[in-house]
């Protein structure tokens, strides 16, 4: 008997086993061990990432080193995408721990944004969250806040500190009764296999009737491609967090309890492993 | 030994009732879960009654539609009205207890040596058939229903249950002589005997009108009635709970009627009070103020009333606040009054109270009204002079009596939201229905010139307040077709020949009337056949145009479907209200923290959101949110079960909370000191977090400090001190030692922020989360806060029990007196109020919110509690009793023991939670009785009272109680109507899930009652039982194989034979003769075992029972010193006991578990003490979590050969001490600073 307070939890404490293994090209002074780390699926790459950096500085020289860059399978991995997502996206169905190349050289300008220090991931992560509300609230609840609340924020997710971050965040997931939900969902839609980045529109939780709006009809009504007809065989997956949920998921509901912390929810829209 | 089986009591019926109680003007779907409400009620022009519910939305119409009615005046139970028969009626709403009223008589016989014992009897003897005393005669059938609305509930049957023993067949008692002491047993000097005959009657006239019948002398009649109003009830405390009817007739004279009770709904007679004057009307409050209107516009105010004198004494003038207008109405509550003059302006009065009723000065108010009531809470009610509408003031508050504003009702009619669905299925039917329509309409303006009455067919009703408007009428008639056309409507019908239509109804009427157009008005009044009579004065119409033109508009849409507009842009009937001619708020209870949706228009859909299904598994049973939980488990296994050695990214650092507090020291002397405390809080490689507190003090110039592990404390406690916010934690070591850690802070927002963030900590480190599982064990401090406990299966594992001051226990939000449970997870509460709860399934409230506390399930939850004090005297030769004491007395005003000074006005509630809800008044129901004001007598402080004076009674004493209430909130929901004294649920049912699971209650009237249709989807069940006694119950328990046991109020027990699924209520009472001298007062019933307790706190185990002799033979004395006890679904033992000796300390109500209960020892052997003191009650009812059996059969061999064994005599002595007594100690002083009650 969980209550959906349980799922803000299970939301935040998702880790992904991880194994980094540094690019065999880089030039190092010694070998270089794999190095295992479980990291939130609700933070950024370079956000947590200072013990992997620091692995393997120790063994290569201080003039080799530029900035971190990390890689799946050839694709560079955008830091400024939740881990979750960027696992979900590419890794999703394959075997755990996930396999990640650091890499030190040959920055990929065309594909990566640089990320020289923390204040980089902190101004994004507010960006993300400002423009959350703008469609949810029309920006009110986060600019009523004060500037404490907005680095409790950021703090929170930081420091891993789940009471820290929602004592603030909840207050993002009200809504006025008579209206049943926010104003627009704040969502991204990715898919693996486009050229463009995302999908986003506006999409309003409830209808003019009074129905909520489900995940279903989101997907339907912005990336008809993502539902299969009735008896067609499924050949492709909608997860968010790594989980699927049905497409019945009231997206109001989906948006207060399984966005990630800068209010959006993430979703992704894989194919379906054949085996 | 023996036993009586009421065999008479057979042919008892047991009524059902369905749920109509709980449905009362609810608009709220499931029945079970109707919310407490209460009913505004009002009465429209038409003379119909209706209810708006404060948890609806809609006006409902009153359930017994054939009457119309002039006036209605409300309290929660029923209504009284005047019809448009100036017949005075009365409603009472029907419940699932019923009202009986017991009629008794008394057969006597005497012996002779001829006949024995016969009917012959000398002549001075009193009559064969009398009352007890002797006195009146009373046959059998001279007894008569005393109106037509009640019924025989069986027929006369002997009582065979004389003052809890039972009678010997028959049922005679005995005695030498009329009259003398009768016993029951036959003696060799008995001369005479008599028995009880019973017959009960019951009131069948419940959810309808029932005419109060006068059977007196016509000629004393009163003449018929104008006015009327009920209130009075405050007065009288319940259970009597006598009602103040007030009347007045159409000549002027006032009425009260007397006797009217609970189990006299009607009243007996009609007894008339002089006034001064001619009086028009009249209003009543629920305490003591009766205020009434003098037909020259002064108003009158009666003095005196009180508990002796529900009449009042006598009347005083008080003038209207105008000289030119005088006053036309009034309304009065519990302190204050408000008033209507005749230019409809509405005054306050100032400064009413119970010393002043009159009060002091007018205060001319806002708003033009027809008439004002005051309803509970003095909330002020009131309808409008233009528009006819209902308003409610808005902002009366106990500081704020007049409030701020008038606020208008905009709910519908229940009958105009069902126009409204025919509205726009009119719509979607599309050109169907609009020929249909026009059919009717060009059907109607065809029969034009016909003037006979046919053409006012049912269709057209006939609203005659406007019809005489003739004058009016043709403008009213323009004014119809432009507001018609404003609504926007394109008519099927020309709007001209609608219009048309109406004038020809109109000038139809009039010409019937034959008379000229401003006299139309007059004639109305001479064809009442015609007319749909209407309160509203209709010269008052005429004058108000506006109201004729909605009037208008009002017709139509209550018109059929003839005059209905098609292609209606709007939803129907919102511009449209009803028109009310008078409002009664005397049963409705506005709650500042419950909204009402009156004022709003609320759309279709949030009323179908509004339902509130209450399941165990709280309203999360959509399919999508099951897999999503079950996706997430899933992933976290996935992901994290096989990689948890793999180091985290982001590093938990160590999280301090530091602040001051206050810490009792606990070396002497005791006393409290500041203290700087931390909570540290780390993570654990495995990601669990542990926590220690440190208490940092200084002693003796060294700073020194103790500390606590969190994971090893077993409870926070919240404990009333008068001074200081303060609450304890406790440990294992520290239960034993009854020596907790107390600290103390500066505001209860802080301790209740430390509380909260320590119980949470304390929960982490345990990994306790969510609600509590099935099989807790819940419990109530004396404080009324609610803790759970999670037991361990080896908890009731013997022989190694985990010892039970090793429970942690975690606090769960509400109030209440009382909570019982079952091992299916259906748990109820009942509060010091007597209001009954179920529990939601939540977890956290009170003042655990945010994360810790579950979202959904969390509702308000409110309790009121008596504080008493007592006014102390003793007497002297020269003033009597005076308040003048010896120096060594106690206080003038003190508390129960004297010790402590209370006054009434230094007396504060018990926490700053708590604010008063009433004054002080006076408590008649102290035990040992008082005289007519109160008193109790004695020879000296302290000593036993009673309630006459003697010669040798030195002292006397008052007890004065005044109500408080507490608003917090919790995983409750109120469970109306009925309010209830024990309840108790089956542990666990061997039977499948179907069938429903057993639940009896007692009311707090007595009755014993079974709850029907409890599931675990549907805990709170959907109405209730009666099952007949003939006396009031004070306890009942349920054991597993159905077993009801029962304890009636004069001590003794019953067993109720034949309970099955099918049979829910058995068949009869079967009475058990109680312990030798004791009077039992509570019985609990595990799985086979009975145990009971009595009156001087002694445990019993009834001896005996077996499968074909349910009742058991006898009563074993298994311990002293018991408060409370618990029998579980493993017929486990727990108690709370009175005085346990810690190492450190004394406390009273500490709950102690039997150990070494077996099958083959089911009274134990020992006691095993836990947490303490200042618990008031504990069930263990829903764990029958069963431990592994380990080797059972060994040692419980090598314990009976233990406690049979002759030669060792010092185990069995051991053994036998062990078993008697709970705890000891006599003699030894009570620390006062110890935790207790």
């Amino acid at each position: 008997m969980t209550d959906d307070k349980d799922v803000l939890r299970d939301v935040w404490f998702g880790r992904i086993p991880t194994c980094f293994t540094l690019y065999q090209d880089e030039i190092t002074e010694r070998e270089a061990d794999p190095y295992y780390l479980l990291l939130p699926r609700i933070s950024y790459l370079t956000l947590v990432t200072d013990k992997v950096k620091k692995h393997f500085q120790k063994v290569m020289r201080q003039e080799d080193v530029s900035e971190i860059w990390f890689e799946y399978e050839g694709s560079p991995l955008k830091w400024h995408y939740p881990i979750g997502l960027l696992f979900d996206l590419h890794a999703s169905n394959t075997a755990l721990p996930w396999n990640i190349t650091v890499h030190f050289k040959n920055f990929p300008e065309k594909d990566l944004l640089h990320c020289h220090s923390k204040d980089v991931i902190e101004a994004h992560f507010m960006a993300c969250i400002k423009e959350a509300d703008a469609l949810k609230h029309k920006s009110q609840v986060i600019n009523e806040m004060q500037k404490k609340d907005h680095k409790q924020l950021w703090m929170g997710l930081q420091n891993d500190k789940f009471e820290q971050f929602w004592a603030i965040n909840r207050k993002l997931m009200e809504y006025i009764p008579e209206d049943s939900g926010f104003r627009y969902i704040p969502f991204r839609i990715y898919q693996a296999t486009t050229e463009r980045p995302f999908i986003q529109k506006l999409f309003r939780p409830v209808a003019p009737g009074g129905q909520l709006h489900t995940l279903g009809d989101l997907l339907k009504e912005v990336c008809p491609t993502a539902i299969t007809p009735e008896d067609c065989e499924k050949t492709i997956q909608v997860m968010i967090h790594g989980i699927e949920p049905m497409l019945e998921t009231p997206i109001q509901w989906l948006s207060e309890h399984m966005s990630y912390p800068d209010n959006f929810l993430h979703i992704s829209i894989i194919p379906r492993p054949t085996d | 030994m023996g036993f009586g089986c009421l065999t008479t009591m057979d042919s008892l019926k047991t009524f059902e009732f369905d749920a109509l109680g709980d449905n009362r003007g609810c608009s709220v779907q499931s029945p079970a879960m109707a919310m407490p409400s209460s009913l505004l009620w009002a009465v429209d022009i038409f003379g119909r009654v209706y209810t708006l519910a404060t948890t609806g939305q809609y006006w409902e119409l009153c359930k017994d539609g054939q009457l119309e009615f002039k006036r209605v005046s409300a309290v929660k139970q029923c209504c009284w009205g005047i019809a448009c028969d100036h017949q005075v009626y009365t409603y009472v709403f029907s419940s699932d207890v019923p009202i009986r009223y017991q009629e008794e008589t008394y057969e006597n016989q005497r012996w002779n040596p001829v006949g024995g014992f016969c009917e012959k009897l000398m002549p001075s003897d009193r009559w064969q058939w009398s009352d007890v005393s002797g006195l009146k005669h009373q046959q059998l059938d001279s007894f008569t229903l005393p109106s037509p609305h009640w019924e025989w509930e069986s027929d006369w049957y002997v009582d065979e249950n004389i003052g809890g023993e039972p009678t010997e067949k028959g049922g005679w008692t005995y005695a030498i002589d009329f009259p003398a002491t009768y016993t029951k047993d036959k003696k060799w000097n008995s001369c005479v005997r008599r028995r009880r005959w019973i017959r009960y009657r019951r009131y069948k006239s419940r959810d309808t009108w029932a005419k109060i019948i006068s059977l007196e002398d016509p000629s004393q009649l009163p003449d018929p009635f104008n006015d009327i109003s009920i209130g009075g009830w405050e007065i009288t405390d319940e259970p009597a709970g006598r009602l103040s009817v007030w009347a007045v007739s159409l000549q002027g004279r006032v009425w009260y009627r007397e006797d009217v009770c609970h189990h006299n709904p009607e009243g007996s007679l009609w007894s008339l009070v002089a006034t001064p004057g001619e009086v028009v009307q009249i209003s009543c409050g629920p305490y003591d103020l009766l205020w009434a209107t003098l037909w020259e516009g002064q108003a009158i105010v009666r003095e005196g009333i009180d508990r002796n004198n529900p009449h009042g004494i006598s009347w005083t003038v008080v003038e209207s606040p105008g000289s030119e207008n005088g006053i036309m109405h009034v309304a009065v509550g519990v302190n204050v009054v408000w008033a209507v003059t005749k230019d409809r302006k509405v005054w306050f009065r100032r400064g009413v109270n119970s010393h002043n009723p009159c009060g002091t000065s007018w205060i001319e108010m806002v708003g033009e009204m027809m008439m004002v009531n005051v309803g509970l809470n003095d909330q002020v009610w009131g309808i409008a002079c233009d528009d006819r509408a209902i308003y409610f003031r808005q902002g009366v508050t106990s500081s704020e009596l007049s409030g701020k504003t008038w606020k208008a009702i905009v709910s519908g009619r229940e009958s105009d939201r069902s126009q409204t669905g025919s509205s726009t299925s009119l719509l979607s039917a599309g050109c169907f229905f609009s020929d249909e329509v026009r059919d009717q309409a060009n059907s109607i303006i065809q029969s034009d010139g016909d003037v006979s009455s046919d053409t006012e067919s049912p269709r057209v009703p006939p609203n005659h307040a406007d019809a005489p408007l003739s004058g009016a009428a043709v403008s009213s008639n323009e004014n119809n077709a432009d507001s018609q056309k404003e609504v926007g409507t394109h008519l099927a019908v020309d709007p001209l020949d609608s219009a048309q239509e109406e004038a020809n109804s109109t000038s139809s009427s009039s010409e019937k009337a034959g008379l000229e157009k401003p006299e139309s008005s007059v004639d109305q009044d001479t064809h009442p056949a015609e007319l749909q009579w209407t309160n509203i004065d209709l010269k008052e119409a005429h004058k108000n145009p506006v109201l004729t033109s909605s009037a208008f508009r009002e017709t139509s849409s209550v018109s059929s479907l003839g005059l209905f507009p098609v292609g209606i842009e709007e939803p129907y009937g919102t511009d449209e209200h009803p028109f009310w001619a008078w409002v009664s708020g005397g049963g409705c209870l506005v709650d500042l923290h419950s909204p009402l949706k009156w004022f709003t228009i609320q759309t279709g859909l949030s009323s179908s959101v509004q339902s509130l299904s209450l399941s165990i598994t709280p309203a999360q049973t959509a399919a999508w949110r099951k897999q999503i939980f079950q996706q997430l488990s899933e992933r976290t296994k996935r992901e994290l079960e096989n990689f948890r050695h793999y180091e985290q990214a982001v590093e938990q650092s160590v999280w301090v909370k530091t602040g001051t507090l206050q810490w009792w020291r606990s070396w002497k002397p005791h006393k409290w000191m500041d203290v700087r405390v931390a909570l540290e809080q780390f993570t654990g490689s495995d990601g669990v977090r542990d926590s220690i507190l440190f208490i940092y003090y200084m002693h003796h110039e060294e700073k020194k400090y103790i500390h606590v592990f969190l994971n090893e404390v077993t409870i926070l406690v919240e404990v009333l001190n008068d001074s200081k916010h303060s609450f304890a934690l406790y440990t294992p070591e520290r239960t034993k030692q009854r020596w907790p850690i107390r600290l103390a802070a500066a505001t209860e927002q802080e301790m209740h922020d430390w509380l909260a963030l320590l119980s949470m900590c304390c929960c982490e480190s345990r990994r306790i989360q969510g609600p509590p599982s099935h099989h807790a064990v819940w419990s109530v401090t004396c404080k009324g806060d609610i803790f759970v406990s999670e037991p361990s299966p080896e908890l009731e594992a013997a022989p190694h029990l985990i010892p039970c001051d090793q429970m942690f226990w975690r606090q769960i939000g509400g109030h209440l007196r009382l909570i019982e449970c079952n091992s299916q997870g259906i748990v109820w509460g009942i509060g010091y109020d007597h209001t009954t709860w179920v529990y939601t399934g939540g977890y956290g409230g009170g003042f655990i919110q945010g994360l810790a506390s579950s979202a959904d399930n969390i509702y308000m939850q409110s309790d009121v509690k008596c504080v008493y004090i007592y006014e102390n005297q003793r007497w002297n030769p020269v003033t009597g009793y005076s308040s003048r004491g010896l120096p060594t007395d106690r206080y003038m005003w003190s508390d129960a023991s004297g010790l402590q000074e209370c006054t009434k006005v230094n007396t504060k509630p018990p926490s700053p939670q708590w604010s008063w809800v009433s004054d002080w008044y006076i408590d008649f129901n102290v035990s040992g009785g008082t005289d007519r004001e109160g008193w109790q007598y004695a020879a000296d402080f302290p000593a036993s009272y009673h309630g006459h004076k003697t010669m040798k009674d030195f002292v006397r004493r008052r007890r004065w109680v005044r109500k408080c209430k507490i608003v917090t909130n919790g995983p409750w929901l109120e469970v109306p109507p009925i309010t209830l004294w024990d309840i108790s649920i089956i542990p666990s049912s061997a039977a499948d899930e179907e069938d429903s699971i057993a639940v009896w209650a007692i009311s707090d009237k007595g009755d014993v009652l079974c709850r029907l249709e409890v599931t675990q989807q549907n805990p709170a069940g959907t109405s209730w039982l009666h099952v007949g006694t003939d006396q009031p119950f004070i306890s009942v328990s349920v054991g597993a194989f159905y077993q009801v046991w029962a304890i009636a109020r004069d001590g003794s027990a019953f067993y109720r034979g034949s309970v099955s699924p099918k049979r829910p209520a058995g068949d009869c009472w079967y009475h058990i003769p109680s312990p030798q001298k004791q009077k039992l007062k509570q019985v609990s019933v595990g799985r086979t075992s009975v145990f009971a307790l009595d009156k001087n706190g002694n445990l019993w185990y009834r001896q005996g029972i077996t499968p074909s002799y349910p009742q058991g033979s006898s009563w074993d004395h298994v311990s002293n010193n018991i408060r409370k006890v618990s029998v579980g679904p493993l017929d486990q033992v727990w108690v709370i006991a009175d005085k346990v000796q810690g190492s450190h300390s004394l406390s009273c109500g500490t709950v102690c578990h039997r150990k070494g209960v077996q099958p083959l020892e089911p009274k134990g052997l020992s006691w095993d003490y836990g947490i303490g003191g200042g618990w008031e009650h504990i069930t263990v009812r829903g764990n029958a979590t069963e431990a592994p059996k380990v080797a059972l059969q060994d040692t419980s061999e090598e314990h009976l050969a233990k406690s049979l064994d002759p030669e060792d005599g010092e185990n069995g002595r051991k053994g036998d001490q062990s078993k008697a007594n709970v705890m000891v100690i006599e003699g030894q002083e009570l620390d006062r600073n110890a935790v207790s009650c």
